[in-house]
């Protein structure tokens, strides 16, 4: 099991420690070396559990940036002179309009109907997952390949190629990936972006100007009309907001009205709540997506509550 | 949103009846319920065993089983868990070792009742978070915080600081790694990184 004895826990500490390093603040992280990361942590669990610890401090560390600059952008953040430098690096050069569309390039449309679920596997082997309701375009002119996501959410599994970046633009936004999964999700003005593994560059361009920032594991960006931030996810809930991938819905401390609405992205029987004390009762679990008479029973059971079951619609009330 | 990101948040797991923990949510589960037992735990671990140099290899072996059993079934009581576990491997490593178990033996048995006492560990509230992280990170030696604080606080990248600091980028990663080793420890162990250096 610990095939590791003769070294001790302090030199595993130093190797967490430096792994961590390597991965979240020294520059050119690739596959390969998360492959090698994944195999040291799961050859030993003391490797995984140094691993843990030091992160953990880490990431307490983080908040400190939270403190100290509550308005700005908080994260790997390139100031942006350079940044322009490394997006030239990197991605192609756009036109007039850093985020239009190149003209000329192919374009197809993807959507899915409310309760869909579909999985696009690019030619170069990249995967792109839609979850309900969902509409995007992809556009691939052979030098790059883009991805417009007009409605919904989806999750990227991107094969790096460096000559053919792949970029998604939503709105003002725009996520060049770096070698990545990552999740992207657009409903009214609220768009949110999950890295889950490799990096990835998010640009923002509107009337303030430009914002750039290199999202690590973990990072989560929710950006609005008026507002970006960066922040932190453990994992745990960067895993609950893929459930959609396995058909289910996690909650936790989720209020009734937000479970409600998110059931409602999935289902035309539309669970509607007439009552505001039971719109801010909190409840917690996984339930499956496209079952929302499975989520009143239980809501019954647990809260005295009343539920009046039509063909389009399920009313809550006391 | 259903999900939050809430920081204050990440400390709920909230399971299903039954249900054994994931890797993801055992992960989590140590982080927040194990590490924070840290300082209390090497307390023990020092009184009870004589050389301290092994007792940082002792504390990584009561965290292998710690994981290990909760892999198996998740503990409804973490500190009486650990500690029992901690004391069970005091008292092989007494065995094997064949030195004279008696007044360590003894100790362990009057020890086993502090494992029972509520953690005060975990009475340390959000509002308090930020100003122990802060402490701790002005106890780091003086280049290690420099790059750490240049990292944590002012978003810098690892060039940047390396040209901040007058140093290579390699030598940014040294202090990064040295630094983050050194947090770990004041902030779970509480042991100084001064003393520890000497």
């Amino acid at each position: 099991m610990q095939p590791k004895h003769h070294q001790s826990a302090a030199e595993i500490g130093n190797r967490a420690a430096d792994w961590l390093v390597r991965r979240y603040d020294s520059e050119g992280w690739s596959e390969i070396d998360q492959v090698q990361l994944d195999s040291w942590l799961t050859e030993a669990l003391a490797h995984k559990i140094a691993y843990l610890r030091v992160e953990a401090a880490s990431k307490r560390a983080d908040r400190l940036g939270a403190l100290r600059r509550p308005a700005t952008v908080r994260g790997r953040i390139i100031p942006a002179l350079k940044a322009v430098a490394v997006a030239v690096a990197i991605v192609v050069v756009f036109g007039a309009s850093l985020f239009a569309i190149r003209s000329g390039a192919p374009e197809k449309t993807y959507v899915t109907g409310v309760g869909g679920h579909e999985t696009l596997t690019l030619r170069d082997g990249s995967r792109i997952e839609l979850n309900t309701d969902t509409s995007l375009r992809i556009a691939d002119s052979g030098a790059e390949r883009v991805v417009s996501l007009d409605r919904g959410e989806a999750y990227f599994q991107i094969v790096h190629d460096a000559a053919h970046p792949f970029v998604v633009l939503a709105g003002d936004h725009r996520i060049t990936d770096l070698g990545t999964k990552f999740l992207v999700r657009r409903n009214d003005d609220v768009l949110r972006v999950a890295l889950l593994q490799g990096q990835a560059q998010f640009d923002t361009e509107d009337s303030r100007g430009r914002q750039q920032a290199t999202l690590n594991p973990g990072d989560v960006v929710v950006a609005t009309a008026m507002s970006l931030s960066i922040a932190q996810a453990p994992t745990q809930i960067l895993d609950d907001q893929l459930g959609w991938r396995r058909g289910v819905l996690v909650f936790r401390h989720a209020t009734l009205a937000e479970a409600a609405a998110e059931f409602n992205r999935y289902n035309l029987q539309k669970i509607v709540i007439a009552d505001s004390h039971i719109a801010r009762l909190n409840i917690n679990g996984a339930l499956r997506a496209n079952d929302p008479q499975t989520f009143v029973r239980s809501m019954k059971m647990f809260f005295d509550i009343r539920a009046e079951v039509r063909s389009d619609a399920i009313i809550l009330s006391r | 949103m259903t999900q939050t990101t809430d920081t204050n948040r990440e400390g709920e797991t909230l399971r299903l009846p039954g249900a054994a923990m994931t890797e993801p949510e055992l992960d989590a589960w140590f982080v927040r319920e194990v590490l924070p037992l840290e300082a209390s735990l090497m307390q023990y671990l020092n009184r009870n065993w004589r050389d301290s140099s092994e007792v940082e290899d002792f504390r990584q072996d009561v965290y292998v089983k710690v994981y290990e059993a909760a892999r198996r079934e998740p503990p409804k009581s973490v500190r009486p868990f650990v500690f029992a576990i901690a004391r069970n491997l005091l008292i092989n490593k007494v065995k094997r070792s064949q030195i004279v178990p008696i007044e360590t033996a003894v100790d362990l048995d009057a020890l086993n009742i502090a494992a029972d006492e509520p953690g005060a560990e975990r009475s340390i509230i959000a509002r308090d978070e930020l100003r122990i992280v802060q402490s701790a990170l002005e106890r780091l030696p003086k280049r290690c915080r420099e790059a750490v604080t240049l990292r944590k606080i002012d978003g810098l990248s690892t060039r940047e600081i390396a040209v901040r600091m007058g140093i290579s980028p390699r030598t940014v990663d040294a202090h990064l790694v040295e630094g983050y080793t050194h947090l770990a420890d004041i902030l779970y162990s509480h042991t100084d990184a001064m003393e520890k250096k000497a």
